[in-house]
């Protein structure tokens, strides 16, 4: 078994498996990262990833065009997430439950539509999905080539996104204003800034990641809509975003990290370990547990997370 | 411009908390008959379909009590761990966890004297609940990890321990299916009414509503509880043992969604399987809301959604409506209910300027 591991093509298969396993877990975790940043915790983001996904697919099987069925899944998520504002921003309503609700909602949506349109045939409808596209010269260098220049565009755009949104929170006045909301609104409010506006803003962005995360699944990943196609990447990206200590790119190395583990436990199925598939199946939730847990001691969490902004309420 | 901004309003009287879920219900359904008609439906025959299937004859109001018991435990679950503010979204793990206790009494525990079967089965499903509702407790109050987080992914954990089991050591001989042997005749839930489903397992369900409204009223681990939910360092200030009350909140939270496990295995399934739970536990989280984490009020709207689910079937047979509906019925209600708690708190006041 151990030779089987070490041959070129499976590391070339492994690395390759992590990147794209990866890519919905960091675009969500980026989102959530901008989201939480400003003071909002959305656990609707299972909820609007699966929205996005069947979103996403739905408008692929209509109309052919990829490109247009991830526009849709990021409109979907930005619909949703301007829900989430209205409940959670300019009523105030508790963040955790709000966001439950978003995420109830949406999946019961989401199947609801898909139903509605594709009705209950024997075979789930597919489509074609995004191939990889090889990065000219690059794909020709060993194992890296197969690997990491031979992706989707969704995932060279990920990868892209991370320093982006990084520079976005730590080196522009929009990311400042962001970050100070979220430490104290009292004093973003104090200095003009609209508290409740920039944090619509910050989950419409959110919401937009959540739906294309969504939306990589069934356009990309798989070519089909499947009733647990989420299954709990969302929460990943809620635990990463606490892992990472709400930067992008801590968080997008453990999103990686799970991503590997994901792949490895799928390729150790496929070795023919003699365990029973669940052992494995369960390992990359074991190991997000207990990275969190190293982390919990040091989590700086945003001071405003949590917390409605009320001018009136002050302190 | 007109601005909006919402200020704190003076108490209600009590009859107000009492009208409040009915009116969120009213308008829920106003809301949810938007995606009935662009499903094609006339709202008045789907509703219709929907309160006949579930209430219209004698065996389907028993079928709604008995679709009710799991809700009403998984709802008490999670409102009684609101309460003290240990957000436990992971009743449906505790769930699993009871099953898989209440399956391994149920098929194992032969030696047992059959009048013992059940009481065994119970308890190790409370405590498998229980135990494993500790875990997120003890990763809060001792490491600071946050419990929404590890609730939600050791609900993935257990699911997951419960397929290996299943295509492990408790799979049924000779099946390739990931089920369980049957548990024996003793073992299952007495059935009260003859031809129905109607089960001990919704008396089990009624005992705990009343023990629950006991423990928060008449208890001092009930004040515990609820002040360790109101205000944590006061709490601590006062001389609460604070990480012990948020430790038995747990072990009852979670015993009371293993208690949901152990009536699905010894009513309904008799064995253990995969989908031994369509969700229940997430359901429990939208009941704990709609019942203002109240016992009674989980109760009543365990029945609610109850009826939502059974009534559906029919609703989806007579008027063609996806069953999704019932997923998108259980959002809006949340939602709605929650606005409907804030404006009996808060106002709106619109400003113009």
């Amino acid at each position: 078994m151990m030779s089987e591991i070490f041959t070129v093509t499976f590391i070339t298969g492994l690395i390759a498996a992590t990147l794209r396993m990866s890519t919905p877990i960091i675009l969500a975790t980026l989102g959530e990262i901008i989201t939480e940043r400003s003071g909002v915790l959305n656990l609707g983001i299972e909820g609007t990833m699966v929205f996005g996904a069947a979103l996403g697919f739905l408008t692929t099987l209509a109309t052919g065009n990829l490109w247009l069925g991830v526009f849709v899944a990021a409109l979907g998520g930005i619909v949703l997430s301007l829900l989430m504002a209205v409940l959670a921003v300019y009523m105030g309503l508790s963040q955790h439950v709000s966001g439950l609700g978003i995420t109830i909602f949406a999946s019961g949506l989401a199947m609801f539509i898909y139903r509605l349109v594709v009705g209950s045939p024997i075979v789930p409808p597919v489509i074609t999905p995004f191939t990889p596209v090889a990065i000219p010269l690059l794909f020709r260098i060993p194992i890296l080539g197969g690997s990491f220049f031979t992706q989707y565009s969704l995932t060279y755009i990920t990868w892209a996104l991370i320093p982006l949104v990084s520079i976005f929170l730590f080196k522009t006045r929009a990311g400042l204003r962001v970050r100070t909301i979220g430490q104290n609104p009292f004093a973003a409010d104090t200095v003009g800034v609209n508290v409740n506006l920039t944090r619509t803003l910050c989950l419409a962005a959110g919401g937009a990641f959540f739906g294309v995360a969504g939306a990589f699944l069934t356009l990309a990943h798989q070519n089909m809509f499947l009733i647990d196609v989420i299954g709990g990447r969302g929460w990943i990206a809620i635990a990463m975003t606490i892992f990472g200590n709400w930067n992008p790119v801590m968080g997008a190395v453990g999103a990686l990290m799970f991503g590997f583990l994901d792949a490895f436990q799928l390729r150790m199925q496929t070795l023919g370990v003699d365990l029973p598939f669940h052992i494995f199946l369960m390992i990359p939730y074991l190991i997000t547990i207990l990275a969190l847990i190293s982390v919990s001691r040091k989590a700086t969490v945003p001071a405003g997370l949590l917390r409605p902004y009320r001018r009136e309420e002050k302190g | 411009m007109i601005g909006m901004s919402i200020v704190k309003r003076k108490p209600l009287p009590a009859w107000v908390m009492l009208v409040i879920p009915v009116a969120a219900v009213f308008v829920t359904l106003l809301i949810t008959s938007i995606p009935i008609l662009i499903a094609g439906g006339n709202v008045f025959k789907a509703y219709g379909a929907l309160f006949q299937g579930a209430l219209g004859s004698k065996f389907n109001l028993l079928e709604t009590f008995v679709k009710a018991s799991p809700l009403v435990l998984t709802g008490l679950a999670v409102a009684f761990a609101f309460r003290a503010k240990f957000w436990n979204i992971g009743a449906e793990g505790q769930l699993f966890a009871g099953a898989i206790m209440a399956a391994w009494v149920g098929i194992y525990f032969t030696w047992l004297p059959s009048f013992l079967v059940i009481p065994f089965m119970i308890i190790f499903g409370f405590l498998g609940g229980g135990l494993w509702a500790t875990i997120p407790a003890f990763l809060k109050t001792k490491l600071k990890v946050d419990d929404v987080v590890t609730t939600l992914l050791l609900n993935y954990v257990i699911l997951h321990i419960m397929g290996a089991l299943l295509f492990g050591p408790m799979q049924m001989e000779g099946s390739s299916w990931p089920r369980s042997a049957s548990i024996m005749d003793a073992a299952f839930y007495p059935m009260l009414i003859a031809r129905s489903r109607f089960h001990l397992g919704i008396i089990i369900s009624l005992v705990a509503v009343l023990a629950i409204w006991f423990i928060n009223n008449k208890t001092v681990f009930g004040y515990q509880s609820r002040g360790v939910g109101i205000n944590l360092n006061a709490a601590k200030f006062g001389g609460i043992n604070t990480n012990m009350v948020i430790l038995k909140t747990a072990i009852i939270s979670g015993g009371l969604a293993g208690l949901a496990g152990v009536g699905e295995v010894a009513a309904i399934h008799h064995h253990l399987m995969m989908d031994v739970s369509p969700g229940y536990g997430y359901t429990g989280i939208v009941i704990a809301m709609l019942g203002n984490l109240h016992p009674i009020g989980v109760a009543l709207a365990a029945f609610f959604f109850s009826v939502i689910s059974v009534g559906a079937q029919t609703m989806s047979r007579v008027a063609g409506i996806p069953i999704y509906i019932v997923g998108v019925i259980e959002g809006v209600a949340l939602m709605t209910m929650l606005i409907f708690i804030l404006l009996t708190e808060y106002k709106i006041r619109w400003t113009k300027s």
